[in-house]
């Protein structure tokens, strides 16, 4: 047994004696669960689309590649199949503007009812109506105006690359997201402006779209549903792949696999770094505490009391350092969040990626101080006593 | 004659150095009455600081007993011996062996932190040791702050604030000069004769082994 707060005194005590070796540690450690938490959030905005799906949205696309267009004449075949409680349809546009830099996702859509299929998308008060009557009336995601001083009422120019030419388009209104998870960088506008467009300049563009979001009306039937509409044109010159909106992000997501794992591996590598430099210097802080441990083994502290000396100054260091760290991480992570918003519409600054911060910081507290707390505890007094003469 | 506080039964005892056996003790057997103050003398490599480490109980013997406070040492384990350091052992060493990051106050509590007591008793037996030793004013300062003297005082407060059996001192002025040594020895001699401590002390000087009642001579691992 033994006074908490005596040994808490001196684990504190300890803790400051080489002032200029822990302010380093702790700097260290601070950078360290920095960076991972960086690497945490970027891959969890890569995922943000995954985690912001509904479970009520298929996504139907050409089963050759996502880039293969389909023909409209699906829609009503799709809203027949049982379980379908409505269909829309949204085609990628690829336009530049101003500069290839300046990359924002632009897509067109089914006028106003798209926002019935999405709710966690709101459009601004009377923006739905100007978009009916604006034959090329766009609504444009808060965050997107913000990025580029955008004004309701401007005229916004797109140079076409999968669709050609010069495209002017009116902003008509904005939207906002439901919650911060939400992508507020889209620009949407009239499939029906493409559609007049190609009928003047190349006809045999005419009729399609780049795929179709499907409500349903029982989440736990998508699978079947997926089936059926793939079914529907199963031996076609259109044959479809049908997946869940979840399904349907994490093929995106997959593309950039390769990234991601390495992401995950730096993450957990820049970790494994700063265990062994941590180590390193709670080994070296217990080997010249040797002395002082035989002492007071001498005086009746038995191992777990050298453990809680060593582990605790050990923890407390790491905590320090995870605590900066997380400090340091939320306005970083806010600037990051405004610097890559033209690829991470949703840049998540999570509770989980601090508590996996914090958990990180505490294991590498923990875990530093295995082997030195092993070791002085196994020095016998006298090998500890010899070492002071 | 009562029974001895201290009884070293032919004890004997080597160490190990890479593929060396180097015998240091070999059949020693020695007792030590309370309230007995023994001065041990001898040449370097005598075995003096191997015995007075098998009565602290901080080292075992290789063969015999060492049997301390009516408790034969061989029969405790480790966490058992640790505890019984903690109630018998006051433990005087040549350099002091302050933690430099307590003060005096902080280092003469530390054997207080392995007890029963509250904050406020042990506070009024750190303050009551270091009025002992005549340290009343250096509470609050650090080791680095004070002479050698003063920091040997406060090893001795350290050494006598859980009120042991027997304290062993380890050239306890050593380290120190002729006026701090005096002090030193004159602060053993009141444990002793006001207090009734069992004292075993190792020393190179003769000055100091004038001091205690009896004195014995190592030489070789054997008393003589």
């Amino acid at each position: 047994m033994m006074r908490g707060m005596g040994i808490f005194r001196l684990v504190l005590r300890n803790a400051v004696r080489h002032r200029l070796r822990t302010a380093l540690t702790i700097c260290g450690i601070a950078l360290a669960v920095l960076a991972f938490g960086v690497l945490r959030t970027v891959i969890a905005a890569w995922y943000s689309g995954v985690a912001t799906a509904a479970p009520d949205r298929l996504v139907t696309r050409s089963r050759i590649s996502i880039t293969f267009t389909l023909p409209v004449s699906q829609k009503e075949k799709i809203a027949r199949i049982p379980g379908v409680v409505g269909v829309t349809t949204g085609t990628w546009f690829g336009g530049v503007y101003k500069d290839p830099k300046n990359f924002f996702a632009q897509i067109a859509v089914e006028g106003p009812q798209t926002f019935s299929f999405w709710p966690e998308l709101l459009a601004d008060p009377g923006a739905l109506e100007a978009f009916t009557a604006t034959r090329n009336g766009a609504v444009v995601g808060v965050d997107l105006m913000d990025r580029f001083g955008w004004k309701v009422g401007d005229v916004i120019r797109l140079k076409g690359t999968i669709y050609p030419g010069d495209w002017d388009f009116v902003i008509c209104g904005t939207y906002h997201g439901r919650d911060e998870r939400a992508d507020e960088t889209q620009f949407l506008f009239n499939w029906n402006y493409i559609e007049q467009r190609m009928a003047q300049e190349a006809p045999m563009r005419m009729g399609q779209v780049g795929w179709w979001v499907i409500k349903i009306d029982d989440p736990a039937r998508a699978a079947s549903i997926c089936q059926a509409v793939d079914a529907e044109f199963r031996n076609s010159s259109d044959e479809t792949l049908t997946e869940t909106e979840a399904a349907f992000q994490q093929s995106f997501i997959a593309m950039a696999g390769t990234i991601i794992v390495a992401l995950r591996v730096i993450s957990f590598l820049v970790i494994g770094v700063i265990l062994l430099v941590a180590a390193n210097t709670m080994a070296m802080t217990a080997r010249e505490r040797i002395p002082e441990y035989a002492v007071l083994k001498t005086l009746g502290f038995q191992g777990p009391h050298i453990l809680g000396l060593i582990a605790g100054e050990s923890v407390m260091i790491a905590t320090l350092g995870g605590i900066l760290g997380m400090l340091l991480m939320t306005p970083l992570l806010r600037g990051m969040g405004v610097a890559l918003r033209a690829w991470f519409p949703s840049f998540p600054v999570e509770p989980r990626t601090y508590a996996m911060t914090l958990a990180a910081a505490l294991a590498v507290g923990i875990l530093a101080a295995v082997f030195p707390s092993w070791r002085a505890m196994r020095v016998s007094i006298v090998d500890g006593l010899r070492r002071i003469d | 004659m009562s029974e001895p506080v201290i009884d070293v039964r032919n004890v004997v005892k080597a160490y190990r150095r890479d593929r060396l056996e180097i015998p240091v003790l070999s059949g020693l057997s020695l007792a030590v009455p309370p309230g007995d103050y023994m001065a041990m003398m001898g040449p370097s490599g005598s075995g003096k600081t191997t015995l007075l480490n098998l009565i602290a109980g901080i080292d075992r013997p290789d063969r015999g007993d060492v049997i301390v406070a009516g408790t034969n040492l061989a029969d405790l384990g480790e966490s058992d011996l640790a505890k019984w350091r903690a109630r018998h052992i006051g433990f005087i060493f040549q350099f002091y062996n302050l933690l430099p990051a307590l003060t005096a106050a902080g280092n003469v509590e530390l054997p207080l932190l392995l007890t029963k007591l509250s904050r406020r008793e042990r506070r009024e037996h750190v303050l009551a040791a270091l009025e002992l030793v005549g340290l009343s004013d250096r509470v609050n300062h650090y080791p680095r702050q004070l002479s050698g003297g003063q920091e040997q005082r406060v090893a001795i407060a350290r050494a006598i604030v859980t009120d042991p059996t027997v304290i062993v001192a380890d050239e306890p002025t050593g380290d120190l000069d002729k006026q701090s040594a005096a002090d030193i020895l004159d602060l053993l001699g009141r444990l002793n004769t006001e207090f009734k401590k069992t004292i075993v002390m190792v020393t190179h000087d003769p000055r100091a082994a004038e001091r205690a009642h009896v004195v014995r001579h190592l030489d070789k691992g054997e008393l003589e």
